[in-house]
């Protein structure tokens, strides 16, 4: 295969995974390479980067496909010293001792937070732990799963932990980066279980399926531990951008009529000549809102996230009262004080599902009655109410009745659905009766929620 | 494409040596994309944190180059009077009141929209410069989309269209950098025409440095365990997480005190310097485990 080839088939990788990788930027990436040549395999990168990627959050999935298309190497990632090492301490390839052998060898490197070595070490340990030989045709020969769990992942996690502890770290601290260290060695050894197996089958295959969404578009309901730190990261950031985009609609939109007054007063300057028209200020409505949110089991990160991000958004509503239930409701409005600390209140969130429970069983209809029991007082003609759920209510009682009157109401209801619009109706989701009651929306990953809450202030 | 050989940098490891001279240190992919923003006449456009370098690698470039820089600083309601050019409103009326009225008006007329009473903003400047220059356009982030319109149209073509005076073309493109801290998503059609570059916090070592060589005096160790402290710091989702900037700030700090040992007293008693939001000071606080 010539390097066009290749460039040509990477370029629709990434366009697979959700670049908008144009032509023109294709050919930049050619003159690009053309002007540094193909000998540094990181200049390479950095150039296809620098003329392709236009995204920070876009960088993920662009390192994983070029890892893919342009490999480090080829084979079996055994680097001759290393093997030489192994051979000369009198240690097979595989057995107890080349495990030890190999554990502390990435101890090592993981305490010194050494990202190449861990690189060559993920290979060799896909080399050494990871291969499956034997299975039929058609079935991947490598797997990241076996090699990770011969390494007794945790062990070697606990063990970080403590050294960075002894290191002077406090013990949250090092927790949390020896978490994340040992995750993303997980990461390394993933991918390249992925590029022996692309070796053999070609790397399309591999790029639809392994390739991870970008965070924006990453399923709630399927993000991972590392997945909910960068989803929280991206909070704030994300809602700084709303902000910025609101104010400036309502900017524009705020001018009224032309005030004759000052237009005339900023003339004199130009001799009369009225060159500056001036606007009158047009009053801003705000919304009030009213949000309910199922938190129970896989649903709750939606609801967590959604809260933040409206919170975060504060000054762009004009009230916000928040609820939580599962069987039970709970007021959390109060968990949200200004310049509170997110983690900190996510914190707080999580711990206060518990007054949200009483058995346990997402009761959708029960929420709903409680609610016009307790704080019907909260909907009036000027609140927006949204609810946020899968609508999956363990085939209880429904209580339409109490969510035709609340959204009755309200000025405004939205429902928003955290699960693929395919899943809705099966088992015990009502999504087309709630749906017929208060209009529901597929809300799966954070493009979706920000284009909501963009529309809803 | 690239034409005759310009005044830029000829490779990256060029870029590194230069930049380096100047006094930035820039890494691999800041070196080679200053490389290519020159050698591909295409504008960067630099996304990341605050305080991480960003307008700072224009000026360096700058100086680097021995271009000049010409900057536009963008903001909420900048308008193409301000960043293109505009006519002298003032002193076209003066002239016309001022013209005798045995005068024909076309005459007037061609009078005030000449060269006289043209005002030049600095997109306009960057175009009809003769010398090599460096066009920062700093914070294209809080400009509105109109103005995004403009820049679009002017960086594709480098060329201006004045109705009374005709189309002015480079001719010798300036090298563009745009900055941006992604308050707002920027189109897809200028992200399209620049080159994109990251910059986020540098490594400790680079970090480290930075500050030596921005705060001479500083001890070695002091630094080390400042870079260290403010490396922890970045790992505490703070709202505010602390920039080259601050780091810079605070080894100042440390020398006009007097300070040479970063002690967890000595951090605790200098976190202000660093930590700009109260609630930011209390999470570290309390995660660092420091006593007041
Ligand atoms: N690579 C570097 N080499 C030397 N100094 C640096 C480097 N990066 C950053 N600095 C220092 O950090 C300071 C802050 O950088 P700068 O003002 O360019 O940040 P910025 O990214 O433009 O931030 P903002 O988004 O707030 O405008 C600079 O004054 C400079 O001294
Ligand atoms: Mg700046």
């Amino acid at each position: 295969m010539t390097l066009l080839d290749r460039h040509i088939e990477f370029l629709d990788a990434l366009r697979g995974a959700g670049l908008p990788v144009s032509l023109s930027e294709g050919l930049d990436a050619v003159t690009a390479l053309g002007l540094i040549g193909w000998t540094d395999r990181q200049q390479v990168k950095e150039a296809y980067a620098a003329t392709l990627v236009k995204r920070a959050n876009q960088r993920a999935t662009f390192d994983g496909l070029f890892e893919l298309y342009f490999p480090r190497m080829v084979g079996s990632g055994m680097t001759p010293s290393l093997t030489g090492e192994a051979a000369a301490a009198g240690v097979a390839k595989d057995g107890p001792e080349a495990l030890e052998e190999f554990s502390s060898r990435l101890a090592e490197a993981l305490e010194a937070d050494d990202v190449e070595m861990l690189r060559q070490l993920a290979a060799e340990a896909v080399a050494r732990f990871g291969a499956m030989p034997g299975r039929g045709p058609g079935l991947s020969s490598w797997s990241s799963y076996t090699a990770l769990r011969r390494l007794s992942t945790d062990e070697l996690t606990a063990r970080l932990i403590e050294g960075l502890q002894q290191g002077g770290w406090t013990e949250e601290e090092a927790a949390r980066v020896g978490t994340r260290r040992m995750d993303r060695f997980a990461g390394l050894v993933e991918a390249d279980a992925r590029r022996r197996i692309a070796e053999e089958k070609g790397p399309e295959q591999i790029a639809k399926i392994a390739v991870r969404p970008t965070i924006e578009k990453l399923d709630f309901l399927h993000a991972r531990r590392a997945d909910l730190e960068a989803l929280r990261r991206e909070i704030y950031p994300l809602a700084r951008r709303l902000a910025t985009r609101l104010t400036q609609e309502h900017h524009a939109r705020r001018r009224g009529a032309v005030d004759l007054r000052r237009t005339l007063r900023s003339s004199m300057s130009t001799g009369g000549v009225p060159v500056d028209l001036r606007f009158r200020p047009k009053r801003p409505h705000r919304t009030e809102l009213v949000i309910l949110c199922d938190v129970s089991g896989s649903v709750s990160n939606f609801a967590t996230f959604t809260l933040m991000l409206v919170f975060a958004l504060r000054e762009q509503f004009g009230k916000v009262r928040a609820f939580t239930f599962v069987d039970e409701i709970h007021e959390v409005t109060s968990y949200f004080k200004p310049g509170a600390d997110l983690v900190d209140t996510m914190t707080e969130l999580t711990k206060a599902t518990e007054h949200a429970a009483r058995m346990g069983r997402t009761n959708y209809g029960r929420a709903f009655s409680l609610f016009q029991e307790r704080h019907a007082d909260a909907l009036g003609p000027k609140s927006s109410l949204l609810i946020l759920g899968d609508a999956r209510s363990n085939y209880s009682d429904l209580a339409v009745d109490s969510l035709r009157a609340m959204a009755d109401a309200a000025r405004h209801s939205h429902w928003l659905n955290p699960e693929v619009r395919t899943q809705w109706d099966t088992g015990d989701s009502e999504a087309t009766r709630y749906g017929s009651i208060i209009d529901m929306r597929e809300c799966r990953n954070l493009t979706q929620l920000s284009e909501f809450v963009h529309d809803l202030a | 494409m690239p034409s005759r050989t310009s005044s830029w940098f000829s490779s990256p490891a060029e870029a590194v040596t230069r930049l380096g001279d100047v006094g930035y240190l820039a890494d691999d992919s800041t070196a080679l994309t200053s490389y290519l923003a020159g050698a591909l006449e295409k504008p960067v456009l630099i996304e990341g944190p605050a305080g991480v370098g960003k307008t700072e690698l224009a000026k360096a470039i700058t100086r680097a180059t021995g271009a000049e820089l010409v900057r536009l600083q963008c903001y909420e309601g900048l308008d193409e009077a301000r960043a293109l050019y505009e006519w002298n409103y003032k002193k076209q009326l003066l002239r016309i009141q001022a013209a005798n009225d045995g005068q024909a008006w076309e005459e007037t007329h061609d009078d005030i929209f000449s060269e006289e009473f043209l005002l030049t903003r600095p997109l306009l400047t960057a175009i009809r410069r003769e010398e090599p220059t460096v066009l920062l356009i700093d914070e294209v982030d809080k400009t509105d989309v109109e103005v995004e319109g403009l820049l679009l149209e002017v960086l594709s073509d480098f060329q201006v269209t004045i109705p009374e005076l005709g189309t002015m073309t480079s001719t010798r493109r300036p090298l563009v950098v745009l900055t941006s801290n992604a308050t707002r998503e920027l189109s897809e059609a200028l992200k399209r025409r620049c080159l994109y570059l990251h910059l986020d916090y540098p490594d400790a070592d680079r970090e480290r440095e930075i500050v030596l060589s921005q705060v001479p005096g500083l001890d070695d160790k002091v630094a080390r365990q400042l870079v260290s402290v403010v490396g922890r710091l970045r790992e505490l989702e703070l709202k505010k997480a602390p920039s080259i900037a601050e780091s810079v700030d605070w080894a100042r700090t440390l020398i006009a005190l007097e300070i040479t040992d970063l002690s967890d007293k000595a951090v605790a008693d200098t976190l202000g310097v660093v930590l700009k939001h109260s609630s930011d000071v209390d999470r570290a606080v309390r995660e660092l485990r420091l006593k007041r």
